[in-house]
């Protein structure tokens, strides 16, 4: 076996979606990770630096982490990945991170490349990256199926989490946001912490049921062909009737975010709020608009 | 509902040999939205998301424009990255406006192209055989082919022409003639017959005249009004432009050239980056080892893509010693502050020459 290595992994973008399985994956192979702190000023402040002014937020924030693991780490872990079923995308920022963050930063770069429409799936990229590290083909895909099984278990346990939490008799409000957006420390968590401050259970709409219905999401748009925003809208559809309202949470300038959730506020008749977080927004107007939005949530309940 | 009128929106030139083949195919009338002002973008705005992309605001702007004016049937290309799902927004931004329309999304029902704008069709016109849909189809090809290979020759020379205006007016008269076409001889009797006739305009055209490369996003670079005519600026600079962006690239050329793209830029991409991000990249390498003297980088605000091909192709201009200038055109983009930009890109270009002597 080849000599102990450490690979980074950047707490941010697709982190938030894969945690589990990568680190049980390298865990199952026997490799160190190191994982970047929570996002802090710094950080955004190091992204902002090294990418096109232009960029969205979370990219920013993404390439931070890795400006932070670059001298710290052997190998950092950025994923390509263009579709994850047949026919569907993700945000074009996720097939070009790995050109971008090569012509970024002078680093070596782990990468496994998806592209489903290709016939490329996740478990041959997964043995392709096993390989790219010195194990075998079975080593690697025993590897991948222990990962994949941790990563369902922990999808459960999160999802049977939050069905407790819609149980409960509170003010309820759906977060509709993309899971690396929701996770971030100064981005997601700047309007979930006020929330709890106010006393209001968040939903997220990112926590989805590993075994639900994946369809849902054609009662409001059909020709809907982002994963991730599809993902979203199947729980809008399933928790829109328990909860309250429901705000829907970007970073500037979100591209499939922009028509998504105008399509969305098209569609579902329900109270909500959009915002908008970019590298300069304010905590105290942010926190303005959600304390208002609260309070009519509240009026409507006294009155029911 | 009485008789169809079809309408889409604008894209340059192409406007010709779309009508033609709609025609062809369906017998109803085809009205086109009136000319692009900057009434259209202001209109398109208004009722779009904030942040969606440039061309949605026009586009949607177009819709309005055309529905005002009588149109009752749109029909839109959809494609790629956003494009795709422009469609199902609009359909619902306009229905909620109150208007009445169908809306057809070319490429929606089926994966495949082709089959897709049959069947879409065969919604307007039952009728429809599938001998004549694909021979008015491979007519309009051909017709797109032979405008973006002329629209080429154009774009090097426009800038040097004796007598200003001739080249537009030649072409006015090749798309008229164009969409009278009766067959494939006619066809390509009236691209030979044009294609003379553009060679024997007058040019005085320098031999080291300067020379400007033009990357970017597709409706941006083919759509002269989103640019705010970028190339024809640069035109009345004596400068030569190419942009290798068009139709035939889009629908035909892609696919092919995609491997061929990659091992040019191997150094700096592995992966294409979606949409024409990594082919921008590979065009701009292919124009510096042409030797022109810099890359102008054009895109809509908020397209993510391009901004992803930025970094590669600073990095790509820096190793190159070529300048490169990024344009964003934005809803609230002023017209001059662009002119001032591309001039001072000019006199920089110039004064590099005038150091290399």
């Amino acid at each position: 076996m080849n000599n102990k290595i450490t690979i980074g992994i950047p707490r941010a973008l697709l982190y938030y979606k894969y945690n589990v399985l990568w680190q049980s994956f390298f865990k199952e192979l026997g490799i160190d990770t190191l994982i970047s702190p929570e996002t802090n000023y710094e950080i955004l402040e190091n992204g902002k630096k090294n990418t096109m002014s232009e960029a969205c937020l979370s990219m920013k924030i993404y390439v931070g982490h890795v400006d932070y693991l670059k001298d710290k780490v052997d190998y950092i872990l950025v994923p390509r990945i263009v579709s994850l079923e047949k026919g569907m995308k993700l945000c074009t920022n996720f097939s070009a991170l790995y050109d971008i963050l090569n012509n970024t930063f002078d680093i070596n770069i782990l990468n496994y490349n998806i592209d489903v429409d290709k016939g490329i799936t996740e478990e041959l990229a997964f043995i392709k990256m096993g390989q790219e590290l010195g194990f075998g083909k079975i080593l690697s895909l025993n590897a991948y199926k222990a990962a994949k099984k941790e990563e369902y278990k922990q999808n459960k346990i999160n999802y049977l989490l939050q069905e407790k939490r819609l149980n409960r008799n509170k003010t309820k409000v759906l977060l509709v946001c993309h899971t690396y957006n929701s996770n971030d420390n100064l981005v997601g968590k700047l309007v979930t912490d006020n929330l709890k401050e106010f006393g209001v259970d968040v939903i997220y709409a990112d926590i989805i049921n590993p075994d639900g219905d994946r369809l849902l999401y054609k009662n409001i748009s059909k020709a809907l062909y982002w994963t991730y925003n599809q993902e979203l809208l199947n729980s809008i559809e399933e928790y829109k009737d328990k909860v309250d309202g429901i705000i829907f949470l970007s970073t500037f300038p979100c591209g499939p975010d922009s028509l998504v959730n105008e399509m969305c506020s098209h569609k579902i008749d329900k109270k909500m709020i959009t915002i908008l977080i970019d590298e300069l927004s304010t905590i105290e107007g942010l926190q303005t608009r959600l304390e208002s939005f609260i309070d009519i949530l509240r009026k409507d309940r006294f009155y029911e | 509902m009485n008789d169809k009128v079809i309408s889409f929106p604008i894209l340059a030139d192409y406007n010709t040999p779309i009508k033609f083949m709609i025609e062809k195919m369906t017998n109803y009338e085809v009205r086109l939205s009136p000319k692009m002002t900057k009434n259209t973008l202001e209109i398109g705005s208004k009722y779009s998301p904030d942040y969606a992309c440039l061309p949605f605001k026009y586009t949607l702007g177009n819709y309005i424009e055309t529905l005002e004016n009588g149109a009752n049937v749109i029909m839109q290309a959809g494609g790629g990255c956003r494009f795709g799902y422009y469609f199902e927004l609009q359909k619902q931004i306009l229905s909620d406006l109150g208007y009445n329309f169908e809306f057809y999304s070319l490429t929606e029902s089926d994966v495949n192209g082709i089959s897709s704008i049959y069947k879409t069709l065969k919604n307007l016109n039952p009728n429809i055989k599938r001998v004549r849909y694909l021979y008015y189809l491979l007519l309009t090809f051909l017709m797109i082919y032979y405008m973006d290979k002329l629209d080429m020759y154009i774009r090097k020379n426009v800038g040097f022409e004796i007598n200003k205006g001739s080249f537009d007016r030649v072409k006015k008269s090749m798309l008229t003639k164009f969409s009278k076409t009766r067959g494939f001889l006619d066809l390509i009797k009236t691209y030979y017959y044009y294609r003379k006739k553009f060679k024997n305009i007058a040019l005085d055209k320098p031999k080291n005249c300067l020379k400007v490369g033009i990357v970017g996003e597709l409706y941006t670079s083919m759509e002269p009004h989103s640019s705010y005519f970028i190339e024809r600026e640069l035109a009345n600079m004596n400068v030569e432009v190419t942009r290798y962006t068009n139709v035939t690239f889009l629908l035909i050329t892609k696919r092919f050239k995609e491997k061929y793209y990659l091992r040019k830029i191997k150094k700096y991409c592995k992966f294409t980056m979606g949409a024409d991000a990594m082919d921008n990249v590979a065009r701009a390498k292919i124009l510096i080892k042409k030797g022109y003297d810099g890359i102008i980088h054009i895109k809509p605000f908020g397209c993510v893509p391009e901004i992803g091909a930025m970094k590669v192709l600073e990095n790509l201009c820096d190793d190159e010693k070529i300048p490169i200038m990024f344009l964003t055109f934005d809803t609230n983009t002023s017209e001059l502050g662009i002119k001032t930009r591309l001039e001072a890109f000019h006199d920089m270009l110039l004064m590099r020459r005038g150091n290399e002597k």
